[in-house]
């Protein structure tokens, strides 16, 4: 319980996935002109990263790793061959598995969105296809099973807190923002290289989380 | 007439629609491995493979491609270049394959590959894509060997590992963290701005 505990904090405050892991730029600065957005946006990415973590984790663990779960072995086997569990590595394929996968998914919520909410649909734009290349849910997926080797519990906690701490720095990025409007920025400045400054201060902040121990 | 065009396509990516620095893409990478030069060259050499290759390949397959899905079909076709990539780095460069991380399967949804095949080679054919990769490749390793160089000057005192400030120095960690890498994007972007305002003759077409 209390390892889970500290995934959570980790994903939302110590590797904050955008200030100090740098995954989800593109949207992290694209769509945090306006608090509204931003939440609409979050909420996609909370949610499409929960259930790609669950789904690319099981694919992971049934189909890419090798061992006795691996169903290509279990088939196999009961097709009468011999060949060694240990055989059927084909953890090589994770990236082109996960990206499919993750884009399956990112289509199904662009329906749903679209069916539900046509105001939140038209303001997300260009970004809503691109959330298939929001680094940060394919990233989370990699984090998962090639780097940090999570269970599935472990994983899905991870990918709800990733999301929210992805959120979380939108929503402050789009507050910051909307007032930004209204101040005396140089000329040269406006637009994305005060907001990477912003994004610099911010993440100094969050790097005093990284003196948070248990 | 067509030769310039090319040139045209080439020279684009280097200033004008610079990936980084003027079009927003390909973010998450310039500014995670750009802890230091090396990592900014290493990361820039394998996205500009994956670049070249997957708008040659796009730019060859786009008649045969139905336009409803297009992206998935591009994305796969970045996804094996990546995979390709990953595997050599692994085999022949572990240190620069383990600094960089994760980020080398992430080359698949960096915005930039994908917003040039999109927008430029499946609508145009494999020559001016080959010219239009190798630009925008380029434009991107240069910013983040650039970015790489300035933020490993200031935070270790060194550029591709050779001591530039003497033993005296103090270096200022903080451009090594995170926060360095966002700090000097900023900068680096409202420099190119500068420099662009002041190369464009004013009223000019650009």
């Amino acid at each position: 319980m209390a390892n889970i505990l500290i995934i959570a904090i980790g994903a939302i405050l110590i590797n904050n996935f955008v200030l100090s892991r740098f995954l989800g730029l593109c949207p992290f600065v694209g769509v945090s002109k306006k608090t509204e957005t931003a939440i609409g946006m979050g909420m996609a990415v909370i949610f499409v990263m929960t259930l790609a973590s669950a789904v690319t984790w099981t694919i992971w663990a049934f189909f890419l790793s090798p061992g006795e779960s691996n169903l290509f072995w279990i088939i196999a086997r009961a097709l009468g061959s011999g060949a060694e569990a240990h055989a059927f590595d084909l953890r090589y394929l994770n990236t082109i598995a996960f990206i499919l996968v993750i884009a399956s998914l990112v289509q199904f919520v662009e329906l749903v969105l679209k069916k539900m909410s046509p105001a939140l649909y038209e303001s997300l734009g260009i970004f809503l296809p691109l959330i298939t290349t929001n680094c940060a849910i394919l990233g989370v997926a990699e984090l998962n099973t090639m780097t940090l080797d999570y269970n599935f519990i472990e994983s899905l906690v991870h990918g709800i807190s990733a999301g929210i701490g992805f959120t979380l720095a939108l929503i402050m990025m789009s507050g910051i923002r909307e007032r930004l409007e209204f101040a005396p920025v140089p000329k040269l400045m406006r637009g994305l290289p005060i907001a990477f400054i912003i994004a610099g201060l911010m993440s100094m902040a969050f790097l005093g989380f990284s003196g948070l121990k248990f | 007439m067509s030769k310039n065009n090319l040139f045209k396509d080439f020279s684009k990516g280097i200033l004008i629609e610079n990936p980084v620095l003027v079009l927003g893409l390909g973010l998450c990478p310039a500014l995670a491995v750009t802890s230091s030069a090396v990592n900014g060259l290493g990361m820039g050499v394998a996205a500009t493979f994956v670049l070249l290759m997957s708008n040659i390949i796009v730019s060859l397959i786009k008649p045969l491609v139905p336009p409803k899905i297009r992206i998935p079909i591009f994305i796969l076709v970045i996804a094996t270049f990546v995979t390709i990539v990953k595997l050599v780095m692994a085999a022949y460069t572990p240190a620069l394959s383990e600094a960089l991380g994760i980020f080398i399967p992430l080359i698949v949804v960096n915005c930039m590959i994908l917003g040039r095949a999109e927008a430029f080679a499946s609508k145009h054919g494999p020559l001016r894509s080959t010219a239009d990769a190798l630009g925008m490749g380029l434009g991107f390793s240069l910013t983040l060997v650039l970015l790489g160089a300035f933020r490993e000057l200031i935070g270790e005192g060194s550029i591709f590992g050779h001591n530039l400030m003497g033993s005296s120095y103090q270096p200022a960690l903080l451009m090594i963290l995170p926060p360095g890498a966002f700090l000097s994007l900023g900068m680096m972007v409202a420099l190119s701005r500068w420099i662009l305002e002041k190369t464009t003759p004013k009223g000019g077409e650009c």
